[in-house]
């Protein structure tokens, strides 16, 4: 096996969500020698995350009622049968070479870690993403988690993150996760939706063109309506308090401007918040390479990539959440347009393209029907930690601003530490850019990680060519 | 039925089922945090749950700084709650 591990590949695929897996697919079946890399021990990434296999463990069959659309995921996984794979190998940054690309990866099998490279002629970039969060007050406590984070102890162990959960945030995703609990015998005490119904009413364009889409959320609303979820709309967290977890959660209204309206405090007991405000989109590997940006409808930092999924450096695609985020479908469209075109294809299908335009709109009107509501920023006290990892409070980014007029990401991470921490700003990046009132574009520092997954100086030291866990030709 | 491997957690037997990362088996066993901030000393567990927030670093076998949420379980494991940065004997 070691020795195929020396060649050049064609078409290299980070992430094996559902852009990495339609890209690694198509580009297979296009007669590219692909291979795809992951950090998961199956492929899925997020959205179709599965359990490691074990005869004794958590069955796929566990947890498919989870899932939305798996024939799709079958069908995109057995296509990988022509791809080397490479599963918990994390990806810790790419650099160039004469031939192309140079993946360096962590090998984290079986709780190892080896440093290893790989090489590539063209690479696609299926990063995805991870929850959006902004802080508010209790939300370091433990049993405060992600809206992801619960879906993926469900859909990865078959465990439910809490006994009483209440769910909130704002988007789409939250009604799978609420569902997904409440199936798998949470007591879901409600979900908060902080955007409008009324919002969707504006964006009818979009939705008559994506049936489909607003079929998935109407099957996970029904489950709701089924067990007597309550779904509120225009409501926010506003706290979580607890001693040493969260035990009490409380939620206000918003009004038609997305402020809350005063006196209309309620507090919760539960023992788990899953919260999330839309996702991120992981751009370590695109901005270590210099592929060029914009601001999304979201305000998220994106790929820019062209019709055929380029991005602005030669050889380098883009597909999925890390261009826009829009959902699975969306993802594995783009994945099968770059996939086809980074094996050399002469032309896409006019249908992938008619399918992307449509998808996309509806992700657009999906970012405007569930901003991040204003005034979070005024509900934060001076004690409310921004950043988890370096415990920054909130007052340290007010004083640096009010005493030392300091307003950009660079001074914010010099003078308070914040984003400098374990996570280097994956977390609380979104939020201190608005707290100092500035848009992605302008705080990209807080996105640029040049090592983008950890690894020890002792396994650098050995780093040697990969071998792939397939017995692809 | 063959009984259910286990993992010790700060002395306690955790059971978990083969595939599970050690986060998952610790929130299914109840255990809600391990590990305590290095500046407050305030307890964190699984925030992110997919390797990205870091939160939920955990001791495993002597060796600090592994993402539960990440590390699968295994039978005789020793995990331990990380106090701090979890290098407190090269503290001065």
């Amino acid at each position: 096996m070691t020795s195929k591990s020396e060649r050049i590949f064609d078409v290299l695929v980070v992430g094996a969500g559902p852009a990495g897996l339609a890209a690694a697919t198509s580009a297979a079946r296009a007669g590219a020698r692909t291979a795809i890399v992951d950090a998961g021990v199956v492929p899925g990434g997020q959205y179709w995350r599965h359990p490691a296999p074990n005869e004794r463990g958590v069955s796929a069959a566990e947890v498919a009622h989870l899932h939305h659309d798996l024939a799709t995921y079958r069908r995109l996984v057995a296509g990988l049968a022509a791809a080397a794979q490479f599963s918990q190998h994390h990806v810790w940054t790419v650099t160039r070479d004469r031939d192309g690309f140079v993946v360096h990866v962590v090998d984290r099998t079986g709780g190892g870690e080896r440093a290893a490279e790989l090489r590539s002629r063209r690479l696609i970039l299926a990063p995805g993403a991870y929850d959006r969060q902004i802080p508010f007050p209790g939300w370091d406590l433990p049993g405060v988690m992600t809206a992801g984070g619960v879906q993926a102890l469900l859909k990865g162990h078959g465990v439910v993150a809490g006994q009483r959960v209440l769910v909130a945030g704002t988007g789409p995703f939250l009604l799978p996760v609420a569902a997904g609990l409440a199936e798998s015998g949470a007591s879901v005490v409600g979900v908060h939706e902080a955007g409008s119904p009324l919002a969707w009413l504006r964006e009818l364009g979009a939705v008559i063109r994506n049936v489909g889409k607003l079929g998935e959320g109407a099957s996970y609303a029904r489950v709701l309506a089924r067990r007597r979820i309550p779904v509120h709309t225009r409501s926010v967290v506003v706290s979580a308090d607890g001693t040493d977890a969260v035990e009490r959660v409380t939620i206000m209204r918003l009004d038609h401007r997305g402020r809350v309206v005063p006196g209309s405090e309620r507090t919760m007991a539960v023992d788990v918040l899953a919260v999330g405000w839309g996702f991120t989109p992981q751009l370590e590997l695109p901005l270590a390479l210099g592929c060029a940006t914009r601001v999304d409808v979201d305000g998220s930092l994106v790929c820019e990539v062209d019709d055929e999924q380029r991005s602005s450096v030669e050889g380098v695609f883009v597909a999925g959440e890390a261009c826009g985020v829009g959902g699975a479908a969306l993802a594995t469209v783009e994945g099968e347009i770059a996939g086809t075109v980074a094996a050399g294809a002469a032309s896409v299908a006019p249908r992938l393209r008619r399918s992307r335009a449509a998808l996309r709109r509806f992700a657009q009107a999906m970012h405007r029907s569930h901003p991040v509501p204003a005034g979070w920023v005024d509900r934060l006290s001076d004690d409310t930690t921004v950043c988890r990892c370096e415990e920054v409070p909130f007052g340290a980014l007010r004083s640096m601003q009010q005493d030392l007029d300091a307003h950009d990401g660079r001074s914010a991470k010099m003078l308070t530490r914040a984003g400098m921490g374990y996570c280097q700003a994956r977390t609380c990046g979104y939020a201190v850019g608005c707290i100092l009132g500035q848009e992605a574009s302008r705080t990209s520092g807080f996105a640029e990680r040049p090592v983008s997954s950890p690894l020890t100086l002792g396994a650098l030291a050995t780093s040697s060519p990969a071998e792939h866990d397939s017995p692809a030709s | 039925m063959t009984s259910q491997p286990h993992f010790s957690f700060d002395g306690s037997q955790i059971p978990f089922r083969p595939g599970q990362s050690v986060g998952a088996a610790l929130t299914a066993a109840g255990v809600r945090s391990w590990r305590s901030t290095r500046r407050g000393g305030r307890p964190r567990g699984l925030f992110c749950g997919i390797g990205v927030c870091f939160d939920c670093l955990v001791v495993v076998d002597g060796r600090p700084n592994e993402r539960a949420c990440l590390r699968l379980a295994e039978p005789g494991m020793e995990v331990s709650t990380q106090e701090g940065t979890g290098h407190g004997d090269l503290e001065v």
